[in-house]
């Protein structure tokens, strides 16, 4: 993009609709176009059948409230894991045992928008033993155990209105942070005029310990801040990791038409806490406690059922209360969005999405300002630092829209800008662009190999982008969003790949496939299955009446289930069948549906314990089966089962084999 | 001849194999524990399997209770679902299996069922039969040594 034009367009910005228009202008005239000739693009990213790729990739699933994974750099999609919503596939959120990860403090609720996955990380690294990603819209944080690829854990969070600046972890993944995108009324369920903003609202950002055994998360505390727009955030590495950053936006305090009304300051403020200190302060009992009630849900047991713990009661920091500081605002133009640290922890770079340079803070001049003093107001007790005192640098010209930054380990910086539709590298040296490629279209987060750790491998780039139009063939009005692979490894930005994705795509993570794949899990051991319907010997199946709730303990193989003819069962009964599948082979899995069943199917891996409810409403004779191809005599795997009048004297019985 | 047969059976069960599609294709590992075809079985593997069991084990002329009792646990969570100590079920009945075949076949067998489905003369007649390769159900050397005690002990007391 030459400068001339950029400066006709910065005339655009003043204007309330500049988004749209920008974005139609710039959709049609790429800043440039770089890939290889199809042999050799086609050559690094083919990974031959049978073989496996270097690098597991994790893309958030954005309103699909997922994960998808995916192996680069041949973009094999490998698996959903699902989250935050219901997944009738597996029967995720549908079975007993998974049925409780979904309570919170307002029900049970079926879905959500996860946006930012982040792989635990040991001494700044990501060392692949969990993937923490966020809930934006019921705010919660989930963690998912890489071992066997499953959500294990889903931690709600009070008073906090879009859990969206999350879920980042701290270099030792001693903490991951959570925080207030729409700052709501901090007391909980309080009831006041909207426009009471300024004075009533709040944000809140959340500290969420993690066990270092088990991975369990803990709400440590919350610091209670003023009611801005808090979006991103970003723990500090190597001299910084005792910090993280978060971004703001709305410093305006406005309620309505954000659009147009919290885009009227020139800078807003990345926010940089001393979690460390902050942590201190509430060991020593700075922090108060007050009501919040939230869920804690998590898998019990070696085998895997969710239990649903409710909390109530959370440690507060509020910063006009507390003396001492420990959080600081650093100017920032202009509504920031992303805010990224360098692999060295020195630079803090605020995606400006408004503005038009990258704003480049050091994290050392941040602490000769803090120890000089050079504060240039207070805002509910929290020092704002003189900007010209933290900045190092401002990247001109880095196209319109610059949103997030990551690195390469190598000097270089690389940022992707959304209305311009491209991602552009600058030296951290110099401050100046020195490469820029499209992006189609419309990118959001990008991604490197690494590159949120203290050691990026740099080998590949992944943009995330928001629309697909003409990229691959027309699937309606509504299209799946596209990512696409650049090779970054030489001085200019090559694409790759570009490929459909599923959900919304926000930050995805890529992680060598080596730190994972040895410890991935076959199989549940039966011997360690420890659920309390298991059947550990088939000789057990059988079938319990307490009244109008009927256990069917049924076992599964290859290819029958026991037991497979049920007499007894009547209108109003509620039926739990606890389906044990008591293969030890991996990737044998066998499944279950019933006929009429408001339900999914459930599936249940080699070695596992799950359970379907079952409400019969009308009597007959009620077909099942194995809903996942396991055999050669898969089609014989069925059974019956005949259901009685409420009222029936049909004794309960079952059997299998003889006819 | 004989490995003419071989390579027919061999033939008539990669078809076998290939025609089910999805059905129970045989995990890597029994593929790097199994002797290339070419060679040929040794008499050890054609009397007592192929798999890890490459010698004659110890067997007393008593029982060995604890061994039994571990072996029943394991027979009862890991074999019984898919076998009958009298009569065909998803497999063959097992009641007096050691009639049939050594304490080294039977164990080789449960450590490497894929091994020996596609293999050994044996396992190659019984896929043909039974049309199921038998899965391997997380089983250990020690384990599938006691599950053999547990046989034998059922044989004798039934």
């Amino acid at each position: 993009m030459t400068k001339q034009k950029s400066k006709k367009l910065r005339g655009l910005l003043l204007g309330a609709g500049f988004v749209a228009v920008a974005a139609f202008v710039f959709t049609g005239c790429p800043s440039q176009q770089s890939m290889l000739d199809r042999g050799s693009a086609a050559e690094k990213v083919y990974v031959a059948p049978g073989e496996h790729d270097e690098y597991y990739g994790f893309f958030s699933g954005g309103y699909s409230g997922q994960l998808s994974v995916w192996g680069l750099p041949s973009a094999r999609f490998l698996k959903v894991i699902p989250v935050f919503s219901q997944d009738p596939e597996t029967g995720y959120g549908y079975s007993e045992e998974t049925k409780p990860l979904f309570n919170t403090s307002y029900g049970f609720i079926p879905w959500d928008d996860s946006h930012h996955p982040h792989i635990s990380q040991t001494n700044g690294d990501a060392d692949g033993r969990w993937i923490f990603i966020n809930a934006n819209n019921t705010p919660r944080i989930a963690r998912i155990d890489l071992k066997t690829f499953e959500t294990k854990e889903i931690l709600e969070l009070p008073n906090t209105g879009g859990n969206h600046a999350s879920s980042f972890v701290t270099s030792n993944t001693e903490y991951v942070i959570g925080g207030t995108r729409f700052s709501i009324p901090y007391e909980q369920d309080l009831d006041v005029p909207i426009d009471s903003y300024s004075d009533s609202f709040r944000g809140a950002l959340s500290f969420i310990k993690v066990d270092q055994n088990s991975g369990m998360m803990d709400l440590d505390f919350q610091i209670v801040v003023p009611p801005y727009n808090y979006d991103l955030g970003r723990a500090g590495k190597g001299p910084s990791a005792d910090w993280v950053f978060f971004t703001t936006y709305n410093t305006e305090e406005a309620h309505t038409m954000l659009e147009v009304n919290a885009s009227r300051n020139d800078k807003d403020f990345i926010a940089a806490v001393n979690w460390r200190k902050a942590a201190e302060l509430v060991a020593n009992g700075h922090g108060r406690t007050v009501p919040g009630e939230y869920y804690h849900n998590y898998y019990e047991g070696n085998q895997g059922y969710a239990v649903s713990e409710r909390k109530n009661g959370v440690t507060i920091l509020d910063t006009r209360e507390i003396d001492e500081d420990f959080i600081y605002y650093l100017p920032t133009p202009k509504s920031p969005h992303g805010v990224d640290v360098d692999p060295t922890g020195e630079f803090i770079v605020g995606g400006g999405k408004l503005a038009t340079i990258i704003p480049v803070h050091s994290f050392s001049r941040m602490l000769e300002a803090i120890d000089a003093g050079a504060v240039v107001e207070r805002i509910d007790g929290i020092p704002v630092l003189d900007y010209d005192a933290t900045i190092i640098g401002e990247v001109e010209n880095p196209g319109l829209g610059p949103l997030h930054t990551e690195f390469d380990g190598r000097g270089y910086a690389y940022t992707s800008v959304y209305i311009s539709s491209e991602i552009v590298k600058w030296s951290l040296e110099t401050f100046e662009v020195v490469d820029r490629i499209d992006a189609y279209y419309s990118i959001g987060h990008l991604m490197i190999t690494g590159g949120d750790t203290k050691n990026p491998d740099a080998r590949y780039l992944v943009g995330l982008t928001k629309t697909a139009k003409d990229r691959y063939l027309p699937t309606g009005p509504k299209q799946n969003h596209p990512a696409q692979l650049y090779d970054i490894s030489g001085d200019r930005m090559e694409l790759l790949l570009d490929f459909p994705t599923i959900g919304e795509p926000h930050y995805a993570q890529e992680i060598r496939a080596d730190k994972i794949k040895d410890n991935v899990a076959q199989i549940y051991e039966m011997e360690d299955n420890d659920h309390p319907h298991a059947l550990r010997r088939i000789a057990d199946n059988r079938i319990e009446r307490e009244g109008n709730v009927v256990r069917v303990f049924m076992g599964a193989t290859r290819s029958h289930f026991r037991p497979d003819n049920i007499e007894g069962i009547r209108v109003g009964d509620t039926v739990y069948f606890h389906l044990t599948n008591l293969e030890q082979e991996w990737d044998v899995v066998h499944g279950i549906a019933i006929k009429g069943a408001q339900n999914s199917e459930i599936l249940v891996a080699p070695g596992q314990t799950k359970t379907m409810k079952w409400t019969p409403t009308r009597t007959g004779i009620y077909p099942f089966y194995c809903t996942a191809f396991c055999s050669a005599l898969h089609q014989e795997m069925q059974g019956y089962v005949r259901v009685s009048a409420a009222d029936s004297d049909v004794e309960l019985t079952w059997r299998t084999g003889t006819n | 001849m004989k490995n003419i047969t071989l390579l027919t059976a061999a033939v008539f069960i990669s078809l076998t194999i290939t025609a089910c599609g999805e059905s129970d294709a045989p995990a890597d590992r029994d593929r790097s524990e199994a002797p290339a075809q070419e060679q040929g079985l040794s008499e050890f593997e054609v009397e007592h399997g192929i798999g890890p069991v490459t010698e004659r084990v110890e067997i007393g002329d008593g029982f060995d209770q604890a061994m039994v009792d571990k072996g029943r646990n394991i027979y009862e969570m890991k074999c019984e679902m898919c076998h009958n100590y009298e009569g065909r079920m998803v497999g063959p009945e097992l009641g007096n299996v050691l009639e049939r075949r050594s304490p080294e076949f039977v164990m080789n067998f449960i450590l490497n069922p894929g091994g020996m489905a596609r293999d050994h003369p044996v396992g190659q007649e019984l896929l043909r039969e039974y049309m199921t390769i038998m899965p391997f159900q997380n089983v250990k050397e020690d384990e599938a040594r006691a599950i053999v005690e547990y046989l034998r002990y059922y044989a004798e007391h039934n």
